[in-house]
């Protein structure tokens, strides 16, 4: 049986080698023109701004957490679908189920108002939000 | 799936949707909050009721669960565990005004994973059932978001745990990879039989298992978690986590050796006797030291796993007998002493340490009574059934010839007598500093009475508990 395996190393070194050699034939050949535009990250043809490492709203954090769990049911409802077919009406039911289950997290976080982009708290004009009520005539000036 | 599947697990699935529903009626916000802890007892209630009612035997979900006499012990012993927690809690939330529901629901959920725990006969369910307690006590630690110790201990507990399950899933894996299967049955088969790949393969997978069982049953080396977690969470959490994940832990490990591994004996007993032996000298030593009673207990847990672990590796039905009394007894009585240690505790988590206790005896005596009974039955006095507990485990280690570490094991016993008496002798021989009786409120009376009637009650007549456990422990072997 680990014989089967016996191709794996062998593949494992053969495109370390295959990519060895081809890195080291275009350092050859390839002319070498460095500029500063060149070395710069790729970012989808844009003109680099900024460091990566900035602060995200924690808001998306929320969103982000029940994007994951619904990611996962639909990850789950793949390999079910394949199957379908062949389990029949207990498969269906069996879903509908877990789905339920979901839909009720869905519900649960909907009314708490963990859904709306922003959950006032404090009263807007107060606590941390007092600067946004001054008037805003004065910056015009 | 058909009707006898649903059946076998009719008690899971009524507390699964009465968790549900509570989530529900939370947030449509439709009957007073204090109706809802009635939703979950009563939700608890019907599932004991559906336990008795509609008994079932044999394997269901095609072999992926088995339901006889031991999971039904477990079962009731869970589900009044649960109760006992929820009781304990209701006067606790009223208090600090953070009654909701979605405590009620997560409780409810962290029982439903214990039960999956017990009528696990498949490692994959038995994981299912290990994460769904442990993500719902992860919660429940950190439930009090306000609180710093109780985000401390929640996140503490969250990153070991997450850890640990890590090492669990592993050693599944390793298992499944050497013996192509991870049934329990299908496990012992495969190395009855020797058509697994590799037996060094195998054990390897088990001692990951025996990692991830040691840190939710709090044994020495990794036990660290446990007093940070105990004393930050809030109490009546800490009543639940010290019994619900260590009485679980100790159901599935005793299947999983008892089914699957019980070929295997003589590569692992080795290890589990040196974590026995330091478990309870490292809990016992350290528990001297404490002066917060909520960190005294908890390395009291810590200890007490040492000595249930010693059931653990004799693995005769003698010991799997004793284990489930010792389980019954040990998870009563610490419930009910966190019960109480919830009463006497101030505002702002003061009130923990010693001097809070005394003069208990004179300012409220019979809350002294039921907290020394429970002194007593932990460090195991006769006639309590902490004494009958012990003596059934040790007497058991005997028989196997295991008679160095039955040594260590009474050793420590008396050395642990020290800091259970200590609350005592504060309770009864000094003077108090006011003399206010300490306000009973009706949600926890039942869990004193109940506590009396364990371990008082079953240390006078055990023959009850000690029929149905021999009974349950019946069904393994």
């Amino acid at each position: 049986m680990y014989n089967d395996f016996a191709p794996i190393p062998i593949f494992i070194i053969l495109s370390v080698v295959f990519i060895a050699f081809a890195l080291f034939l275009q350092h050859l050949i390839a002319p070498a023109k460095r500029s500063a535009l060149k070395d710069s990250p790729y970012e989808c043809g844009e003109e680099v701004e900024g460091s990566a490492w900035v602060q995200f709203n924690i808001r998306f954090y929320v969103i982000a957490l029940i994007f994951i769990v619904f990611e996962v049911e639909v990850v789950l409802l793949f390999p079910w679908a394949v199957v379908f077919k062949e389990l029949g009406l207990i498969a269906f039911v069996e879903m509908v189920v877990f789905l339920g289950i979901l839909t009720v997290g869905l519900v649960a976080v909907w009314r708490r108002g963990d859904l709306d982009w922003v959950k006032m708290v404090v009263p807007y004009g107060q606590g941390r939000y007092a600067k946004l009520a001054q008037p805003q005539d004065d910056v015009d000036h | 799936m058909n009707a006898a599947d649903i059946l076998s697990t009719l008690p899971e699935l009524v507390l699964t949707v009465t968790a549900l529903g509570l989530l529900l009626l939370e947030v449509m916000g439709k009957p007073p909050r204090a109706r809802f802890v009635w939703v979950a007892l009563g939700g608890v209630g019907l599932a004991l009721g559906l336990e008795f009612a509609v008994p079932s035997e044999g394997q269901f979900y095609a072999g992926m669960i088995s339901v006889d006499l031991f999971t039904r012990f477990f079962n009731v012993l869970f589900l009044t565990t649960a109760a006992g927690s929820l009781l304990i809690s209701v006067p606790y939330l009223r208090r600090t005004l953070e009654e909701r529901g979605e405590y009620y629901a997560l409780t409810l959920f962290a029982t439903v994973g214990m039960m999956f725990m017990a009528k696990a006969h498949d490692l994959t369910i038995t994981f299912l059932g290990l994460e769904l307690l442990s993500v719902s006590l992860y919660i429940l630690v950190a439930f009090y978001r306000n609180r710093v110790r109780s985000n401390e201990a929640g996140l503490k507990y969250l990153l070991l745990g997450a850890f640990s399950t890590g090492f669990f899933l592993f050693g599944i894996a390793l298992i499944y990879g050497s013996t192509g299967t991870t049934h329990y049955d299908g496990i012992r088969l495969a190395i009855g039989s020797g058509e697994q790949l590799s037996m060094a393969l195998t054990v390897t997978g088990f001692g990951l298992l025996i990692i991830g069982f040691a840190f939710k049953v709090a044994l020495v080396p990794f036990h660290m978690y446990a007093p940070d977690v105990y004393e930050g969470a809030p109490t009546p959490i800490t009543a639940f986590v010290s019994t619900g994940p260590k009485v679980a832990g100790f159901a599935a490990f005793l299947k999983v050796i008892a089914t699957a591994f019980a070929f295997t004996t003589q590569h692992w007993w080795g290890i589990l006797w040196i974590l026995a032996a330091i478990t309870m000298t490292v809990g016992n030593i350290t528990a001297l030291r404490q002066d917060n009673l909520k960190r005294m207990l908890a390395f009291s847990g810590v200890a007490h796993a040492g000595y249930l672990a010693i059931a653990i590796m004799v693995g005769s039905a003698d010991s799997a007998f004793a284990l489930l009394f010792y389980l019954a007894a040990y998870a009563i009585t610490t419930l009910g002493a966190f019960g109480i240690v919830s009463l006497i505790e101030g505002e702002d988590e003061s009130g923990l340490d010693m001097d809070s206790y005394r003069g208990l005896a004179r300012r409220s005596p019979y809350l002294a009574g039921v907290f020394a009974l429970i002194m007593l039955s932990l460090a195991g006095f006769p006639p309590t059934a902490g004494f009958l507990g012990k003596f059934f485990i040790f007497s058991a280690a005997i028989d196997e010839g295991y008679t160095w570490l039955v040594i260590i094991a009474v050793v420590n016993s008396l050395i642990s007598v020290y800091y259970y008496l200590r609350p005592v002798v504060a309770m009864y021989m000094q003077e108090p500093a006011d003399e206010s009786a300490v306000a009973v409120p009706a949600f926890i009376v039942p869990v004193l009475l109940l506590v009396v009637l364990v371990a008082l009650g079953l240390g006078l007549f055990p023959m009850s508990l000690v029929k149905n456990s021999i009974a349950a422990a019946g069904s393994l072997f």
